[in-house]
């Protein structure tokens, strides 16, 4: 088994989420199965460009969704992708969400910026079983209000029982409805037991480290805390050792990480 | 759907980076039936005017005309691509920008100097228009360029190659020709994709790449002065065909005597 | 028959033969270049007899000595790593056909199993321990398909370079393990000790004669005082909680005004396993190549992250590479990633020397040495 060949698969589907960000629908060509946990990733493969790790948003045995923000080359040529058009896809990689853990638990999802692309699974997993979970309270903070995407998905989440929605910009625009300034000061208004709670965080480092810590002092356990990490990423199976995180090799033994693994070396200027 | 359009145009410069394309061979032909050349005068095709999707540009800006040309070329072009170390650091010729003289040399060299009309200094095409990407090298080599054509043809940027000559070298099993033979090599300051060219002919690099990222010129010059290299040899080494290099421009100048730039040795 | 374990030199070549007889690709050490590399290796003349080396921090030197030894130097440039983790390779191809679809190809992997003659203690650990990265839970078919049926026959070092620590982090100068024949040079010939039984069939058929008790003396003190002439050494035991506590040593600007973050020292180092992807697509676009180099975590590309550098500075890639490769090592593969070969001092531009680096970031910190203090006068070292 060669962990490093890629499948082919097909984009069926498009979506422009904002100028930058963009959604890929796309289906396995092959006939092998495929199975994922929420939190895990792929390497998408553009022809003759290169390979990039993407977390998984959505998937059934039709087909799989991930969101993109173009920021790199092989991202901006995927931009470019078509209905139709052909590319390569290998995994999943790596440890998810812990959702069984959560089970019976409120669970707190706190994201920042893209961050929310990699915990819209966590979302959806509770959504479709609802009876396995507790409240739910989702916090997401972007830099700009127009940073936003999917706006009308999480006014559908907040409708939802026992839901909770807060959002947080550092800058807000006309129309917005939530706070302006840090989504860690939303803390205070989260309504959850702690005791029995999780906490599953996505999206920059120091704005990781600012909620943890600001959970923990809400009184949520440390091991209760989990976070999603980003590091450079090429084999996906822990090979090619960019992705090192202190002994931790980010593709294999993360993305998902709880706070205590790796509290000490978090948002260390270059590490 | 149409093909894309490219253009090669020439500014002051030894027109070799050019040969890149002209030397491809079958490449070359492959490159013809992908792209529609309009312009690229060594090759015989002559439309300066013509609007392209890449524009190749070879050569420093080193005269008024040019200077009003390049925008020109800028204001037809899609995407515009420096090829070589004239058109992104200035050249060889951009040594003269170190030396104030220039009007001496002038009247030394010609017999009609009057004739001769250039600016101040030779600058890179960067210095006068926006550019899109830099190709550096001196001269550019054809896998670099066809690699670099192959992903723009993609629509992505082609890659930065960035790292120093020692990776590289290191990759096709070189031995260190400073480490085994005392040679001042300025392959760990110098971007990579040269394929190690000098080092793997047993020769120390000269840097005609350019400096690679986190180019740490003044360790380098210590250990290059620890050779027996006199200040006037590492000025030499850092102002040679990439001198207007921020890098290499601002680490020549601590080495830089007077004089330097007639030959005089101290 | 008691200590029928000596081969003359005379009768190396007999060795040489039978491997490549059992169809196997010879390597072995040869000079190339002023230095010593493992290539193709036919003949015993094409070893590097009557050579030796000079090693000191950023610079090598091949000195001829009147010696009739094959065998009497330290080490060259490079280990085993580039033969079984390629400097650069191709991890997979892929071709277009007219309507998009991609099909993606496995490349050839080699035919002929390597044999290695004249391998080091050093170089056996590193070996182990690319082992253990590239063989782990999900193994690298490509390093598998060399590392399966590789033939390792060692020389225990009698004559390690002033670059040399292999004494302090527990991995030489006689090989202990890992090999299928290991010899010890004297000026006639060599002890054969086996180490599996594919050395043992390769050894019964070896002319292989008496040896005398002088000769297993010599033979081991030879490789004693290896050890003993070696002066280096890093702080002892396991850095990693050492290393950690110093993420904010001033001592990592320092050294970053001196490294030239070139990438040399992780490139020489037989257990840095660092590669970069890339791909190479033919120019008229129908496939592309699917290619892996050796990449550097001193270059940087290696930290590079949606549009972000997370080590743009060079302190922060030689920590990164020292708390790795002396701290979380341990936590990755239970041990040091260092094997001591010295290779990072000698070849590094600049002469830096890793030893040195450690002392002087692991050395106490002015708290913890007034802590210590009253332990130390105990102890008589102060």
């Amino acid at each position: 088994m060669n962990a490093y060949l890629p499948r082919e698969a097909e984009i069926v589907e498009r979506i422009q989420e904002t100028p930058t960000v963009f959604t890929l629908k796309m289906r396995l060509t092959d006939d092998a199965p495929y199975a994922f946990d929420a939190g895990q990733f792929n390497m998408l493969y553009l022809y003759g460009v290169g390979e990039v790790p993407i977390s998984i948003v959505a998937g059934d045995g039709e087909s799989l969704t991930h969101t993109l923000r173009a920021v790199g080359r092989v991202t901006h040529g995927m931009a470019g992708l078509r209905v139709g058009e052909r590319i390569g896809l290998r995994g999943p990689f790596g440890r998810g969400w812990p959702l069984r853990e959560a089970e019976g638990r409120d669970v707190v999802v706190v994201t920042g910026g893209l961050g929310c692309a990699p915990a819209v699974s966590i979302i959806h997993h509770i959504l479709s079983h609802r009876e396995r979970y507790g409240r739910l309270t989702i916090l997401q903070g972007v830099k700009h209000a127009d940073d936003l995407i999917w706006r009308a998905q999480y006014a559908l989440w907040s409708q939802q029982p026992e839901v909770q929605v807060l959002l947080a910009a550092d800058v807000a625009a006309p129309g917005w409805g939530g706070h302006v300034g840090l989504v860690t000061a939303l803390f205070d208004r989260i309504e959850f037991d702690a005791a029995r709670s999780l906490a599953m965080l996505c999206g920059p480092e120091g704005m990781m480290r600012g909620s943890a810590e600001g959970l923990h002092q809400r009184g949520l356990a440390a091991e209760n805390i989990y976070l999603s990490m980003e590091r450079n990423m090429q084999c996906a199976v822990g090979h090619c050792g960019h992705c090192q995180f202190g002994a931790h090799f980010v593709c294999r033994d993360g993305p998902v990480f709880a706070w205590p693994e790796i509290r000490e070396l978090l948002a260390v200027k270059g590490f | 759907m149409s093909k894309p359009s490219v253009a090669v145009h020439k500014f002051s410069s030894c027109d070799g980076c050019q040969l890149a394309f002209l030397n491809a061979g079958e490449d070359l032909l492959t490159l013809s039936g992908l792209v529609d050349i309009r312009h690229f005068l060594e090759a015989g095709l002559a439309d300066e005017e013509a609007e392209v999707d890449i524009a190749f540009v070879e050569g420093s800006i080193s005269t008024a005309d040019e200077a009003e040309r390049i925008r020109k070329v800028r204001a037809k072009s899609r995407l515009l691509v420096t090829l070589g170390a004239c058109a992104t650091s200035g050249g060889l010729q951009a040594l003269r920008n170190l030396d104030e003289s220039n009007e001496d040399w002038k009247q030394a060299i010609y017999a009609r100097p009057e004739f001769i009309r250039t600016l101040a200094h030779a600058e890179p095409v960067r210095a006068h228009v926006r550019v899109d990407f830099e190709l550096w090298g001196c001269p550019v080599n054809g896998r670099q360029v066809l690699a670099a054509v192959r992903q723009l043809l993609f629509g992505v940027n082609p890659l930065d190659e960035r790292d120093k000559v020692c990776m590289e070298c290191k990759r096709q099993n070189v031995v260190c020709v400073m480490v085994a033979h005392d040679k001042p090599c300025m392959g760990p300051v110098t971007r990579t994709g040269c394929g190690a060219l000098c080092p793997r002919f047993g020769r120390d690099c000269y840097a005609c790449f350019g400096p690679a990222e986190q180019a740490n010129t003044s360790a380098l010059a210590q250990r290059l002065e620890g050779l027996g290299l006199p200040p006037a040899d590492v000025a030499r080494r850092f102002l040679f065909i990439n001198s207007q290099a921020p890098a290499f421009h601002a680490e020549g100048l601590k080495h830089y005597q007077p004089g330097f730039a007639n030959g005089d040795r101290q | 028959m008691q200590h029928a374990n000596f081969l003359l030199r005379s009768d190396l070549q007999q060795m040489l033969n039978i491997i490549s007889g059992d169809g196997f690709r010879v390597l072995g050490p040869r000079l190339r270049d002023g230095a010593i590399f493992y290539e193709d290796l036919r003949a015993v003349d094409e070893l590097p007899g009557g050579w030796g080396d000079v090693q000191s921090p950023g610079r090598y030197r091949l000195e001829h000595q009147e010696s009739p030894r094959y065998f009497a130097w330290a080490n060259g440039p490079q280990a085993l790593k580039p033969h079984l983790f390629r400097p650069r390779e191709s991890l997979w191809r892929v071709n277009r056909e007219d309507g998009g679809e991609l099909a993606f190809s496995e490349p050839a992997m080699p035919d002929a199993p390597l044999a290695i003659i004249g391998v080091r203690a050093c170089d056996l650990a590193a070996l182990e321990l690319q082992d253990r990265h590239f063989l782990g839970s999900i193994p690298d078919p490509y390093y598998a398909a060399r590392r399966e049926g590789l033939l390792i026959v060692a020389v225990h070092c009698t004559h390690p370079a002033d670059t040399c620590f292999c004494a302090s982090t527990g991995d030489g100068p006689r090989a202990e393990r890992g090999f299928d024949l290991a010899l010890s040079e004297l000026d006639e010939g060599y002890l054969v000790e086996v180490g599996s039984e594919r050395g043992e069939r390769i050894a019964r058929r070896l002319p292989l004669q008496a040896s005398s008790e002088a000769q297993r003396q010599l033979a081991a003190a030879e490789i004693e005082g290896a050890a003993a002439r070696q002066t280096r050494r890093l702080p002892e035991g396991n850095l990693r909680d050492t290393l950690f506590a110093r993420l904010d040593h001033a001592r990592w600007d320092e050294v970053a005004a001196r490294c030239l973050s070139c990438g040399n020292c992780t490139s020489v180092c037989p257990t840095c396993f660092c590669h970069a992807e890339q791909d190479v697509p033919a120019l008229d676009a129908t496939s592309s190549e699917h290619v892996r180099q050796w990449d550097s975590c001193f270059t940087e590309g290696h930290s590079y992250i949606h549009g972000i550098v997370i080590r743009a500075e060079t302190g922060q890639r030689y920590r990164q590479w020292m708390t790795h490769k002396l701290g979380s090592w341990h936590d990755q593969y239970g041990r040091s990633g260092c094997v001591g070969c010295g290779r990072c001092l000698t070849w590094c531009p600049v002469g830096i020397d890793l030893t040195e680096e450690a002392q002087a970031i692991c050395a106490p910190l002015k708290d913890e040495a007034e802590d210590k203090t009253g332990d130390a006068i105990e102890e008589g070292k102060v």
